[in-house]
């Protein structure tokens, strides 16, 4: 698939288009914001159907539980903060939406280091390790604008909890707007041999980046669905490869990285390098200064690739 | 439905009783509480609610969702006395299999309306509840009963809030203000007083009636319901343990069950109460 030169948007924008067009095509669509209403791009929403926009103040808690209300009597409530503030209400998303399998969709704008910056208190690096072992929680990190609007539509028709992890920055379009969102399936981006590269979220642009100008082609997944796992794809391409870098603008505990690891190690134990946050808070900087400093550029990411091309010892099977 | 006091007395006792077997059964569980909001949840059921029990998803029906969870079994006793599922199941609480969870798990057991327990929550669901029956101009009630220690959750005062600035005057929440919780006495462990200037001063409705009176519980709700534009909570003075003597306003029985000689003596209590209640004209 070849990056189309479009106008760059970000994923949360292509979500507050889908928010608006869901508005027309569901009545039942309502939204929820925590005061962010612009920043979680909630506003071309609520200014159109406002009399099924609830705001909710600076309260996460009562609008994740309000959200649950309105879903139990079949409502489709899209409840949007930043991500960071989203894991405010960690245990009204733990039993109100999740145990009640209650058909909330939880949307989170301003992850990974991509939220530059605001700094380390907004840029959420922990949301998928922590709400990746809630039972019944579908979680999609779209790559990009309409990647981003075609999983918000496929969330609205999805029946159940669904977790949208969103981005602030700008970044290049990879997917084509026609495409269809299938929530569990991950895309093939790049054909290719030795190592699979598995990503997720626009950090995507950084792998293709890195693989550019090398002496053989990596395979490329981009793997929007973190859970539940496209474990089909994902175990073909490391039969092939038999080598295995995750990228991922989060920590590495607990990510895409994590879950790509818990699946090998049992379906198909090779060797897995997670690229991510070491452990650690950030800082302010544009995303691209941090992606640099923390690691997950492309020039680190080609550096790992590199080294594992060289055959660093493969595990022997 | 029910409209004798003496009816509603009378099912009262019976459900002291069912508590009082199926918490010993059990061996673990809430009896303090369940046995202090027995007679309002004999109102709702028997007197209050519009509800269906062989249709309980009936679209028309009011919503009762009960946020302290940790004392389901009262809800259980009564929906099983109001024919929601049989009341040979009752013995069955909290043991591997049974649709009667520990704390209420709505997709076991249909009715429910809510899987709850961590405290704090209810309130704020009931509103969003309230909030899509006003979106969809429906006539129903959303009714709910919370503890006076969940008033101690941020989250509670958030989902105050919010009705008040939705003016969700078919909401109307039941505070089961029994003065204890599980480590001690509520104005002990956390200030909650003037809890009705807080709700006032929140915009709500108050009326405050003894939560064991069958007149007031229900004329409670028959003046809520008159409510324009603000949300109602109705404080019910409760004594918590109701009805039997040896647990009434003792917060140790917040979380542990009777013995079965401890039980034994309840439920003779019980049996004398019955015989009072008969022989009342």
């Amino acid at each position: 698939m070849s990056a189309e030169k479009l106008d760059q948007k970000s994923t949360r924008q292509g979500y507050g288009q889908a928010l608006l067009e869901l508005g027309k095509e569901n009545k039942n669509v309502v939204a929820l914001s925590a005061d962010l209403t612009e920043s979680t791009c909630a506003n071309h929403f609520a200014e159109k159907y406002p009399h099924r926009f609830f705001q909710s103040g600076v309260a996460e808690q009562n609008m994740i539980t309000m959200a649950t209300g309105l879903a139990l009597e079949g409502k489709v409530p899209f409840a949007s903060t930043f991500g960071v503030f989203l894991l405010r209400a960690l245990d009204q998303i733990r039993i109100s939406v999740c145990y009640n399998q209650a058909n909330v969709k939880l949307v989170a704008t301003h992850c990974g280091l991509a939220t530059g910056e605001d700094g380390a208190t907004h840029q959420s690096l922990e949301d998928v390790g922590v709400l990746r072992s809630l039972p019944n929680l579908v979680i999609i990190e779209p790559c990009d604008y309409n990647q981003a609007l075609a999983a918000t539509k496929a969330a609205a028709s999805w029946k159940g909890p669904v977790y949208l992890r969103l981005h602030r920055m700008k970044s290049e379009q990879f997917t084509n707007a026609k495409e269809e969102f299938v929530i569990g399936k991950a895309q093939l981006i790049e054909k290719g041999s030795k190592i699979t590269i598995i990503s997720s979220g626009p950090i995507l642009n950084e792998v293709i980046k890195a693989c550019g100008g090398l002496k053989f082609k990596p395979e490329i997944l981009n793997c929007p669905t973190i859970k539940p796992l496209d474990n089909k794809t994902i175990l073909n391409s490391a039969k092939k490869t038999n080598q295995v870098i995750v990228v991922q603008d989060h920590q590495i505990s607990g990510g895409l990285g994590s879950a790509v690891a818990e699946l090998l190690s049992e379906k198909y134990p090779c060797k897995v390098k997670i690229i991510g946050v070491k452990d650690s808070f950030a800082e302010s900087g544009k995303p691209e200064e941090l992606w640099e400093k923390y690691g997950l550029s492309a020039k680190t990411i080609k550096k790992e690739i590199l080294e594992m091309s060289i055959g660093k010892k493969k595990v022997q099977r | 439905m029910m409209s004798s006091v003496k009816n509603l007395e009378l099912m009262s006792n019976t459900i002291r009783e069912d508590l009082i077997k199926m918490l010993t059964a059990a061996g673990s569980g809430h009896p303090a509480g369940s046995l202090g909001l027995t007679d309002i949840f004999v109102a709702l059921y028997f007197n209050i609610l519009k509800h269906d029990h062989k249709n309980p998803n009936w679209d028309k029906r009011d919503r009762l969702i009960l946020s302290n969870g940790h004392v389901c079994p009262v809800r259980y006793a009564a929906m099983a006395n109001a024919g929601y599922f049989p009341k040979t199941e009752l013995v069955t609480l909290r043991k591997l299999g049974s649709r009667l969870q520990g704390h209420p798990s709505r997709l076991d057991l249909p009715g429910l309306e809510l899987s709850s327990a961590s405290l704090g929550q209810g309130l704020s669901v009931a509103v969003g509840m309230a909030l899509a029956a006003k979106l969809d101009k429906k006539d129903h009630y959303v009714f709910c009963v919370s503890s006076d220690g969940e008033h101690d959750e941020g989250s509670t005062w958030e989902a105050i809030n919010a009705a008040h600035k939705y003016k969700l005057n078919k909401l109307i929440n039941i505070i089961d203000r029994n003065n204890i919780q599980i480590s001690g006495f509520t104005h002990d462990i956390w200030p909650m007083e003037p809890l009705k200037n807080k709700y006032e001063s929140f915009g709500w409705k108050v009326i405050e009636i003894n939560g064991h009176d069958f007149k007031q519980i229900i004329s409670a709700v028959q003046k809520a319901k008159g409510s324009k534009d603000q949300p109602i909570c109705i404080i019910a003075y409760i004594i918590p343990g109701k009805g039997v003597s040896f647990m009434e306003n003792q917060f140790s029985w917040h979380g542990k069950t009777p013995k079965p000689e401890e039980a034994e003596k309840a439920l003779l209590e019980i049996k004398e109460e019955r015989k009072r209640l008969l022989n009342k004209r």
